[in-house]
């Protein structure tokens, strides 16, 4: 009796101590999961042969916080994004490994002059209810995106469309658009300018089609199971707020025998380590993300599981040069080069992600982000380079520089801010005090640029376009929370906006970029990656950097029993 | 005597609820940052339109009367981050789990948290006492954000008994690692409560004349001992309730619930007003609901109390 009453205790006790060893040091005795999975073979039409293929197909995958909606139109985020991209399907598509395929057009064509673009529809894409879709289906959605009473909150993506821009803003009628309908199965959009990137905008899941006898018939309520008729690969079966999204499949899509996954469950899982633990007892294939506190334990217990690729997002400080001394573009690029980003990416970060010297990330074809000359410099070089920068702007061991780090509060801002304050009081002998702020105040007080010294900001690619990253620092725009004001480069965004030619376009944008990148209004520090884990069943997705994983080229391999024994 | 009294409680709570709704609906409009802030700052033409929908152009004063004459006609608004639904349908979604689980709890805490006091109190200063009461200071000590990954730990992804997460439509197995996760910390409170005022009983006269007039010892401490010790326990009862469903917060967190109370949370990082406003709401009435079933429950417990 005496021993069965201690029990409890000791167990306390022991869960105590293993809560501990969970967080510090990677467990050695770890149940790992074996797999034996059939070689993967492809039928002559590249498919994968259905003796691989596990009998039942459903994915569950873990997918960030709760989609704001389904609408995709109304929202925004990338959860919400995943969802879209298996329900809908834009004029254009992405493949698995997120290069522009035909998605209901068949194909284009570009006018001569480059401001028309003319769109050729299968004639077998159908709706989820087996209607059949028309250019109508089209000239409805976009002129339901740029309608203001819409409240689109990402309306402005279709800007580079004829009038769009005044539609929005409730400066025209919405007949203005630049959209027409040529005949049942051919669509005509009108640019402002030619726009070689038009087909990035368009595989947006903004640009996705709706179904108007459904909204007319259900209004705001009709992105739900039972009213939401979509033409994606899948479609709606159950929204279960805060617990699943399930899609099933379409059995009108035009490539519907080519989807092999019938049944995707989407999973909103906000808090990390709670996500990482559904995915190893199994209930999740596929996570969103993984916790960076659990680096140690995944790299010696998952290594295999889990999937790291560059992803096009950009880590950096920005200086709020509307202030002194940060309008000295001196003091700003001695800041920016005594910050020593391999240490931040091989300490702090860890997944892989790359130091960074420009503000566009890798990845985009066709443009080598610019690099200023120190990139190739020792840190040794730097450091001595911005001391002696900082020397000339006034600061020195007798007026030392006194600043302030502002961020949102999150462990790795702080971790990341607490480093580059000491690396600039130790190579520069700057004061930097801390201040962190909740995320909605902080982006109120960046984009006041009152109180602003240096603060913690990061950009994400929604498409493959150096424009989407370097419009930022354009005069006018709502996010230039550092201040950037160079007529120069105003005039090279607009110039290269209204370039025909890819390539002329690439080369205006980089010749902006070099013009940034030389007064250093923002710090550089690292480019994104995206890493999750998933399951090695799960095949057919393939990394990219828009980290973009439609469900309906992935498929689940059969997993044959593992004999006992065999090691 | 008894529904005058709770009509007349219910119709007390109005001008508290109506200073709570005042309170918060001013407090969060002062935080900094609106429902439409995003990492991608929008242009002011799409904030304008969106002002608009929502009738967030208005004066503030005017949106609050607006906003007290849509509740009382039961509407909480629409929700500005789940633009699919309103808040009604949020709640009316969210509700259910968050009671479930949040009743499931309280029970739990009471029948187990009753039962280690009474005995502990029986067996006062002896081992068993000393062990009990040492884990029940654990209990206390081990906030539930830290004791849940721990279960999960241990009997969903070691033993694989139990799922690590999700609702699966209110399963019993889905509800018994959130409900013990949640209700271990009160369990040990009410234990260590009941032992308290267990033992002071057990020293009372008529605990002494019952034992030299016979009685069995369960007699004892079931029957007469215990109706007395609980009065502590009873009042301790609205604040636990209260403590628990917003305690449920976190747990709906860790294990992916549905509930109503993440909303809470993302509803106040997100500025998701409407969301916000109705979540408390409805927690301040439960917790009016609360509290009037503990007095209606002390009074029948203890005769000196009567209804007034």
């Amino acid at each position: 009796m005496r021993y069965l009453v201690t029990i409890p205790a000791l167990l306390m006790l022991a869960l105590v101590l293993s809560a501990c060893g969970e967080r510090a040091e990677p467990e050695s005795d770890v149940p790992v999961q074996r797999w034996n999975l059939p070689e993967v073979i492809f039928t002559e039409d590249g498919r994968p042969d259905p003796s691989i293929l596990a009998p039942v197909q459903v994915l569950h995958r873990g997918n960030g916080t709760q989609p704001q909606g389904l609408d995709p139109h109304v929202t925004e985020g990338v959860p919400s994004s995943n969802v879209q991209r298996d329900l809908f399907e834009g004029l254009l598509s992405r493949a698995a490994d997120s290069s522009i395929i035909p998605g209901v057009a068949e194909r284009w064509e570009i006018s001569e002059d480059g401001f028309t673009w003319t769109f050729f529809l299968r004639e077998n894409a159908r709706w989820s209810n087996g209607d059949v879709m028309t250019a109508e289906d089209w000239l409805f959605s976009f002129r339901r995106i740029v309608n203001p009473a819409t409240g689109s909150r990402f309306a402005i993506l279709l800007n580079p469309i004829l009038h769009a821009e005044d539609i929005i803003a409730g400066r025209r009628p919405v007949e203005d658009l630049g959209v027409r309908v040529i005949d049942d199965f051919t669509l005509e959009i009108d640019l402002e300018a030619p726009n070689p990137l038009l087909q990035e905008v368009l595989t947006h899941s903004l640009a996705s089609p709706v179904h108007r006898p459904s909204i007319e018939a259900h209004g705001d309520r009709w992105a739900r199971p039972g009213s939401m008729v979509s033409n994606g690969p899948y479609m709606l079966e159950e929204l279960a707020m805060q617990s699943h999204i399930r899609l099933v499949r379409n059995p009108y899509y035009w490539d519907n025998d080519n989807v092999i996954i019938d049944e995707v469950i989407f999973y909103p899982t906000e808090d990390l380590s709670a996500e990482l633990m559904r995915y190893r007892a199994g209930e999740l294939s596929w996570t969103y993300e993984v916790p960076n506190t659990q680096f140690n334990w995944i790299q010696a217990n998952l290594a295999d599981e889990l999937a790291v690729s560059d992803w096009l997002g950009i880590y950096y400080f920005g200086f709020n040069t509307t202030r002194e001394p940060f309008n000295d573009p001196r003091v700003t690029k001695a800041l920016s080069m005594a910050i020593d980003r391999e240490i931040i990416t091989d300490k702090l970060t860890r997944f892989g992600q790359r130091p960074a010297f420009a503000f566009t990330p890798p990845g985009i074809p066709g443009y080598e982000p610019p690099a200023p000359e120190w990139a190739a410099w020792t840190q040794d070089q730097r450091e001595e380079h911005a001391r002696a920068l900082l020397a000339q702007a006034g600061f020195g061991p007798d007026n030392p520089l006194r600043l302030e780090i502002r961020y949102n509060t999150h462990e790795d801002h702080r971790r990341i801010s607490l480093a580059i304050a000491a690396m600039w009081q130790q190579s520069l002998g700057v004061y930097a005090s801390l201040i962190n702020e909740e995320f909605r105040v902080f982006l109120n007080t960046r984009r006041q640029r009152a109180v602003t010294e240096v603060f913690r900001s990061g950009w994400i690619g929604n498409y493959l376009d150096p424009m989407y990253f370097l419009e930022l620092f354009f005069t006018d725009n709502p996010q230039n929370d550092v201040g950037f004001f160079n007529p120069e480069f105003d005039r090279l965004l607009n110039r290269a906006a209204r370039a025909a030619d890819l390539e002329e376009r690439l080369g205006l944008l980089r010749e902006a970029e070099i013009l940034v990148l030389e007064t250093q209004p923002f710090a550089p520090i690292y480019t994104y990656v995206s890493a999750r884990l998933v399951k090695p069943y799960v095949r057919g997705w393939e990394p990219n950097v828009l980290d973009q994983h439609p469900t309906r080229f992935m498929f689940l391999l059969r997993q044959d029993p593992v004999r006992q024994g065999a090691d | 005597m008894l529904p005058r009294y709770i009509l007349k409680r219910l119709l007390g709570a109005i001008p508290t609820l109506l200073i709570l709704i005042t309170i918060a609906f001013f407090l969060i409009r002062i935080a900094p940052g609106g429902p439409f802030d995003e990492d991608k700052a929008l242009p002011p033409e799409i904030m304008a339109n969106l002002e608009a929908k929502y009738n967030l152009d208005q004066p503030l004063v005017i949106q609050y009367f607006l906003y007290l004459g849509s509740v009382a006609r039961g509407d909480l608004g629409p929700s500005f981050q789940y633009s699919d639904f309103t808040v009604n349908e949020l709640i009316a979604e969210g509700f259910p789990v968050s009671i479930r689980l949040g009743v499931s709890a309280l029970f739990l805490a009471l029948l187990f948290g009753v039962l280690i006091g009474t005995i502990a109190a029986w067996r006062q200063n002896s081992r068993l006492d000393y062990a009990l009461m040492g884990s029940a200071m654990t209990g206390i000590a081990i906030p539930n954000f830290v004791l849940a990954p721990i279960l999960i730990l241990l009997f969903a992804v070691y033993a694989g008994w139990l799922p690590a997460g999700g609702w699966g439509g209110g399963a019993a197995r889905n509800m018994v690692l959130p409900v013990i996760a949640l209700a271990l910390p009160y369990m040990a409170y009410v234990a260590r409560l009941t032992r308290g005022s267990m033992v002071e009983t057990l020293r009372s006269d008529f605990v002494r004349t019952a034992r030299a007039k016979g009685l069995p010892e369960w007699k004892i401490l079931g029957k007469h001992s215990l109706k007395v010790a609980l009065l502590p326990v009873v009042s301790y009862l609205g604040p636990a309730a209260a403590a628990i469903i917003t305690g449920s917060v976190v747990i709906e967190q860790i294990f992916g619930l549905p509930g109503m109370g993440r909303y809470f949370v993302q509803g106040a990082l997100n500025r998701d007003y409407t969301l916000v406003m109705g979540v408390v709401i409805v927690i301040g009435l439960l917790i009016v609901v609360f509290n009037l079933i503990v007095d209606i429950i002390y009074a029948l417990i203890d005769p000196r109390i009567r209804y007034e």
